[in-house]
């Protein structure tokens, strides 16, 4: 899309812009063309403001080369054949204007005069090209600079929803009200396990809460809160959890957003361990290596359960953390095999000195 | 004990975690009119349970392995009262539209408890009245009823049949076609025929109209399966499947055929 062509209220004002170049055009055709000044006026005035019209055309060009990609022989090379063809046609609109004009008596010496000008014409209309391509090559790098700022600040408004529905995804409700549940059953039949899971839940949900204000914690913080919500868990489903881990003993102090990999095990409870008669396993993995930390969180899960129950909103969620934070840095895939379904995550492994 | 013995009802208990089976079967020792004949912890092992013990009372959680509580109910039929119980509040519309009796949400107190009781025990009284004059116009099949509770804009994407105790799965890509025959549908999935009793229509209404075609008032085709479309008679077509069964085809069949395959 054109930006001043394709719209009026730009239009206007580049045209107007014009019409000191055509005054300018006049006095080059009335002083030493020596065109009457009624000749000059007649034609300078049309000539130029058409000529404005055809250098709209350099916009295009100016977008095809690139001030900072192209070389500087493409760019002389370009500008330059689009002014001599711009300027060429200018000439000939000129002549056909100039002839149109002799039919009228008091213009019928401005086809000889016009003739003996069109060199000095023609010098102006590459002069005038060159200038109208400076002007665009300024008009382009505005727009990209306020393009560029446009998408800064959609990447932030992107990230600080993708961070804000994390929080408030923190605790899924049905979770704190299945345990609240278990806690129920437990109050009657043995009030030791009742409080236990009183206490486990508390800390689940105290770490949450203070996790929402940090940018990044330590993966070390990030694991115990898992180990916490599994806790809470193994009250509720018993035998049916199992856990492995295999975790790199370095990768322990790598920073990772908060509540980036508690999602994925819940996942992998409710979607996963939760529709199956007997349970499963959730296979944790983690390792440093080469500046990259690699995550994986494996599950069994129940083939013949709707595809849809198998993945959620946590998932497109983390997905998305990643995505703003790190870009094409970071990796998230999900593959299911047989009986498996794994989600892998690979991101720069941000290491500091101390938390902030 | 000079009361008259009250009359004794048998509950069955499905939920997949122990310790919330462990809440009702507590609740349930203040009432000895009530005897828990079974307790479930997926939704397979309740359909075997309620269709061999035949309880009078059923409390059921949604999410379970296998089968869910609604599939759990499409299959066990509505002799029974049933009271779902669950954290997730979201399916109390659905739960009612398919005659649960009451909805009890976890973690749930003593009191709520005894009020879903008292509701299924009216439900229970007034179904033994109400079921022995012949009505006229039988009920809706708990098909019909789950089908019409579906959430719009969700079509299924599996069905469970029964076959006596045994439950088979259908996987919605795995369905051929299905026939009309009296109150029942043959699902003809993998060259076997499920029965399930519902309705054609309403099996229609829960099917991916993207995916389902309703090509004759008996048969609705799975169109991938679908090979061509054949001349039969005079101006009426047969659909030829992969397999090579062969469906008639509708005079208003052969028109949504034609439309669909014209997008």
């Amino acid at each position: 899309m054109h930006p001043i062509l394709g719209n009026l209220r730009r239009l206007i004002p580049y045209l107007l812009a014009w019409l000191p170049l055509s005054g300018m055009l006049v006095y080059l055709l009335a002083v030493p063309g020596g065109l009457t000044w009624m000749e000059a006026f007649a034609l300078g005035i049309p000539l130029c403001l058409l000529y404005g019209f055809m250098c709209l055309s350099a916009w295009y060009s100016c977008r095809w080369t690139p001030l900072d990609r192209a070389g500087a022989l493409q760019l002389t090379l370009t500008h330059l054949l689009g002014a001599i063809v711009v300027s060429g046609f200018w000439i000939l609109a000129a002549k056909a204007l100039a002839h149109e004009f002799s039919g009228f008596s008091a213009f019928n010496g401005v086809e000889p005069h016009l003739s003996k000008n069109l060199p000095l014409l023609f010098g102006t209309g590459i002069l005038l090209y060159l200038l109208a391509v400076a002007f665009f090559y300024v008009l382009l790098a505005v727009q990209q600079s306020q393009e560029a700022k446009e998408r800064e600040m959609k990447a932030g408004v992107l990230a600080r929803d993708a961070e804000l529905r994390a929080l408030k995804a923190q605790v899924n409700p049905h979770f704190l009200f299945n345990s609240l549940n278990s806690i129920s059953a437990l109050t009657s039949s043995d009030p030791a396990k009742a409080r236990e899971m009183c206490v486990l839940l508390g800390d689940f949900l105290r770490r949450t809460l203070g996790l929402g204000e940090k940018a990044a914690i330590p993966l070390e913080e990030e694991l115990s809160l898992i180990r916490s919500f599994l806790a809470v868990e193994k009250v509720r489903f018993g035998a049916r959890i199992q856990m492995e881990e295999n975790i790199d003993k370095d990768a322990l102090d790598v920073f990772v957003p908060p509540l980036l990999l508690q999602p994925l095990v819940e996942n992998a409870v409710v979607h996963g361990i939760s529709n199956l008669v007997e349970g499963g396993s959730i296979k944790l993995e983690i390792h440093s290596h080469n500046g990259t930390l690699s995550i994986a969180v494996e599950n069994s899960f129940d083939p013949d359960s709707p595809p849809r129950r198998r993945g959620g909103v946590g998932l497109a969620n983390v997905r998305q953390r990643l995505a703003t934070r790190h870009g094409s840095l970071a990796s998230f895939d999900v593959k299911t095999e047989g009986d498996r379904y794994r989600v892998t995550i690979k991101m720069p492994a941000d290491r500091r000195e101390h938390s902030s | 004990m000079t009361q008259p013995i009250e009359k004794k009802f048998r509950a069955v208990i499905v939920d997949d975690e122990e310790l919330a089976r462990q809440v009702l079967r507590e609740f349930l020792t203040m009432h000895p009119e009530i005897e828990i004949a079974a307790e479930c912890a997926n939704g397979f092992e309740a359909v075997k349970s309620v269709t061999e013990l035949k309880p009078d009372l059923v409390f059921l959680d949604v999410q379970m392995p296998k089968l869910d509580g609604f599939e759990v109910l499409e299959l066990i039929g509505t002799n029974a009262a049933v009271v779902f119980v669950t954290a997730h509040d979201n399916y109390a519309i659905r739960a009612f539209e398919v005659h649960a009796v009451d909805y009890l949400l976890k973690p749930f107190g003593c009191d709520r408890f005894e009020a879903a009781l008292t509701r299924a025990k009216e439900r229970l009284g007034g179904a033994a009245s109400m079921s022995q004059p012949a009505t006229g116009r039988s009920a809706p099949s708990p098909s019909d009823l789950a089908a019409a509770a579906r959430p719009p804009a969700q079509y299924l994407d599996r069905i469970p049949v029964r076959d006596g105790t045994r439950v088979f799965i259908i996987p919605i890509a795995k369905l051929d076609y299905a026939e009309a025959q009296d109150d029942y549908i043959a699902l003809c999935s993998d060259g076997k025929k499920h029965l399930k009793q519902q309705t054609i229509s309403s099996l229609e209404s829960a099917l991916d109209p993207s995916r389902f075609l309703r090509v004759h008032r008996s048969y609705i085709v799975n169109l991938e399966r679908v090979a061509r479309i054949e001349p039969y008679g005079k101006d009426s077509h047969v659909a030829v499947l992969h397999n090579g069964t062969q469906l008639p085809v509708s005079r208003a069949g052969y028109a949504r055929l034609r439309e669909f395959l014209d997008r």
